[in-house]
């Protein structure tokens, strides 16, 4: 299991929130998924085997939030 | 395609609109009018498709994608006006609230922004400007007016004044003197210091300071887990809602409004804002808050124990009052501070201090000592013996005190005073009362707490009875616990919660980790710099003030109250606007004005969290 944490654009929208965290969990591979609303950031625990960490990027990307960096 | 910004769409659907409501007011139902009215659906509504569309490809239907049916089926049934409007309110409200949530953080913005960016440092002889983060314990940093101290260490040259703001809140400057501690992300205000570096980048206080608050401002409170919760059932809910509607009534303009309302947006966002906010002003003032359900249960505390020493006094036993029997009183604070010249009790420290600073420098020492487990010395000065410490000491040499002496010395700790007797074999000297001290500022804060609403206030101390119940008296706290060993700390709070609903440890967090870790919330004073004290504490204040604590506990129940207003304010939105919907007085535009406003207020009042403290500073001072 792997630990990345994806550092987005500023969040504003509230529910946006619900939308990154319910695509990532639907997403083959990852364990868990937790979006920090306030500090704008994406904590995602995945079997890096199954799933790569720019596959992750991406569903993120494609949701409209851009990745600013990750970790 | 031309690439249009977000405030620029905003801007241009806004004068679309504009021109819509004049046009259709003038012409009415024209070719013009709707056209317009369309330009505009699609210059504010592209983007909302756009994400909907991403989301519904990941089997998500957010709140775009309601609106967006909305606006589609709006469009269908040819009322384009509603399309408009609610296209151009939804990415308007959109626009405001990312404004104003963004003001919700900027406390914690500010406070990032405070991280040094530069070191000068001296290696090889040279002064070298290096990133902060280069910089490696042992080195020398220079420092000068205007710039930020870039690492945690100790002053080794130079005379400034720094403003430490940024770690505990006070902008008002402190002198900083060789051999004092200074702090990375203080500045200096006038001066010129050398710091030889102890702490360099993330074990800096300043660099732990804002990782934790960047933690807790996610850490969810109860109430938010709730709501995340009840918004999971009740989107679907309402679209199942539109939908038997539509299929009962025919009326598509009504399942359509109900889309429109079904994401309780407010809601949502009603507790993460207002806890934002009040971490980020407990952030700028010294407090740092640990996540928002530390910030619920603080605002909710009923009970406040305090340690004793350190916390309600100052730590340092003093020499409060002197009392000599046919010798002067600067003779018996001399052969006392003589006698003590060895001694590394706290006790002994104070008489020499005590001598030091009414007759000076002594450097005289006992030609013998012996010390006397429980009872005190025996010393030999100027070749006679002289007996210092307690009754039990007098008693053993067969010393008699007379009636008038034992009521001196009973008078005296009833008053607190720990008593230490000078005696030769033969007679009494003198009668030395030392004390901690209260701090000055416990009195009012005990005040300022009662009329924050906190029931019961008490001390817990691991010092004697007498001693305790004269401190607890002084300060008018509620009740005292006296003699307690670190775990019998425990027991009492466990006990204090059951009898009065939720109790905080308050403690110094070095010598009360254990308490302050195993409370239902601990609460250190004076964090800054004592790594235990801030890991282990739930919120800890960075400075030594206790005004710090009232502003703390007067904070999180501002916080608590204003995460209650939001959320009854947004059911009570959510609760109307349902009900508008159904008997029909509330369309679709006017359904989406109302829940991009209740959105926007809920901020709003959150930001507003971000200014506690300062009115109230102002008429105090």
């Amino acid at each position: 299991m792997t630990n990345k944490t994806y550092q987005l654009e500023t969040l504003t929208c509230p529910s946006c929130t619900a939308k990154i965290q319910t695509a990532l969990k639907k997403t083959n591979g990852v364990e868990e998924a937790e979006v920090l609303f306030n500090t704008s950031r994406v904590k995602v625990n995945f079997d890096e085997t199954i799933v790569s960490p720019e596959k992750i990027r991406n569903t993120i990307e494609s949701l409209g939030f851009k990745v600013l960096s990750e970790k | 395609m031309l690439k249009l910004t977000k405030i620029r769409r905003v801007w241009i659907s806004g004068i679309l609109v504009a021109i819509s409501f004049i046009l259709k007011n003038l012409l009415g139902h024209h070719i013009i009018t709707d056209i317009t009215m369309i330009a505009s659906t699609i210059v504010a509504g592209t983007p909302i498709l756009k994400n909907a569309i991403s989301a519904i490809r990941y089997k998500i239907l957010g709140i775009d994608a309601l609106v967006s049916i909305a606006v589609i089926g709006a469009v269908l049934i040819g009322e384009y006006w509603e399309a408009a409007a609610v296209t151009f309110l939804f990415m308007f409200g959109d626009f405001l609230e990312s404004k104003t949530i963004e003001k919700t953080r900027s406390s914690i913005k500010a406070l990032l922004e405070l991280t040094p960016d530069i070191a000068r440092v001296i290696r090889e002889g040279n002064e070298i400007e290096i990133s902060p983060d280069e910089v490696v314990k042992g080195d020398i940093a220079v420092i000068k007016p205007g710039e930020k101290i870039p690492v945690d260490g100790t002053v080794i040259e130079g005379n400034a004044y720094v403003n430490q703001a940024a770690i505990t809140g006070e902008s008002i400057p402190v002198n900083k003197i060789p051999g004092d501690e200074v702090f990375s992300g203080t500045v200096i205000e006038t001066g010129y210091i050398k710091v030889r570096a102890d702490r360099v980048g993330e074990d800096t206080t300043f660099a732990r300071i804002l990782q934790m608050v960047e933690e807790a401002q996610d850490k969810k409170a109860k109430t938010q887990k709730f709501l995340e919760k009840f918004s999971k059932y009740y989107t679907p809910g309402i679209i199942v809602l539109s939908v038997i509607m539509f299929l009962i009534t025919r009326d598509l303009a009504l399942s359509l409004t109900l889309l429109v309302i079904a994401c309780p947006g407010a809601l949502v966002i009603s507790t993460p804002v207002s806890i934002v906010a009040g971490i980020g002003n407990g952030a700028k003032n010294g407090i740092l808050i640990k996540g928002g359900e530390i910030m619920e249960k603080l605002g909710k505390v009923k009970v406040l124990a305090f340690d004793k020493t350190g916390t309600l006094t100052k730590g340092r036993p003093q020499v409060n009052s002197l009392k000599a029997y046919d010798i002067s009183e600067d003779e018996l604070l001399r052969i006392a501070a003589i006698g003590e010249a060895y001694s590394e009790h706290p006790i002994g420290k104070a008489i020499i201090n005590k001598a030091e600073e009414t007759i000076g420098k002594i450097s005289q020492v006992p030609s013998e000592a012996e010390i006397i487990p429980g009872q005190g010395l025996k010393v030999v000065i100027d070749n006679s013996t002289v007996l210092i410490g307690n009754r039990k000491l007098l008693v053993e040499n067969g010393l008699i005190i007379d009636v008038s002496q034992e009521a001196y010395i009973r008078s005296q700790e009833e008053q607190g005073q720990t008593v230490v007797l000078v005696a030769t074999p033969e007679r009494l000297l003198g009668v030395i009362s030392i004390a901690d001290t209260i701090r000055e500022d416990a009195k009012k804060m005990v005040v300022n707490l009662k009329r924050l609403g906190i029931k019961k206030i008490v001390m817990l101390t691991g010092d004697n009875r007498r001693a305790a119940g004269a401190i607890s008296n002084e300060l008018g706290l509620d009740e005292y616990y006296a003699e307690l060993l670190p775990e019998n700390k425990v027991e009492v709070l466990e006990r204090l919660r059951g009898k009065y609903g939720l109790a905080a440890m308050v403690g110094d967090g070095v010598n009360d980790a254990p308490a302050l870790a195993s409370a239902d919330l601990g609460i250190a004073i004076g964090g800054a710099g004592t790594d235990v004290a801030m890991e282990t504490a739930d919120v800890v204040l960075m400075s030594n003030e206790l005004k710090k604590l009232s502003h703390a506990i007067g904070l999180s129940r501002a916080t608590v109250r204003n995460m209650k207003q939001n959320i009854s304010f947004s059911l009570a939105v959510a609760g109307v606007l349902l009900a508008g919907v159904l008997v029909k007085t509330v369309d679709l535009s006017f359904g989406m004005l109302i829940h991009e406003l209740s959105v926007l207020l809920v901020v709003i009042n959150a930001v507003r969290l971000l200014g506690y403290g300062r009115t109230r500073f102002k008429l105090m001072s």
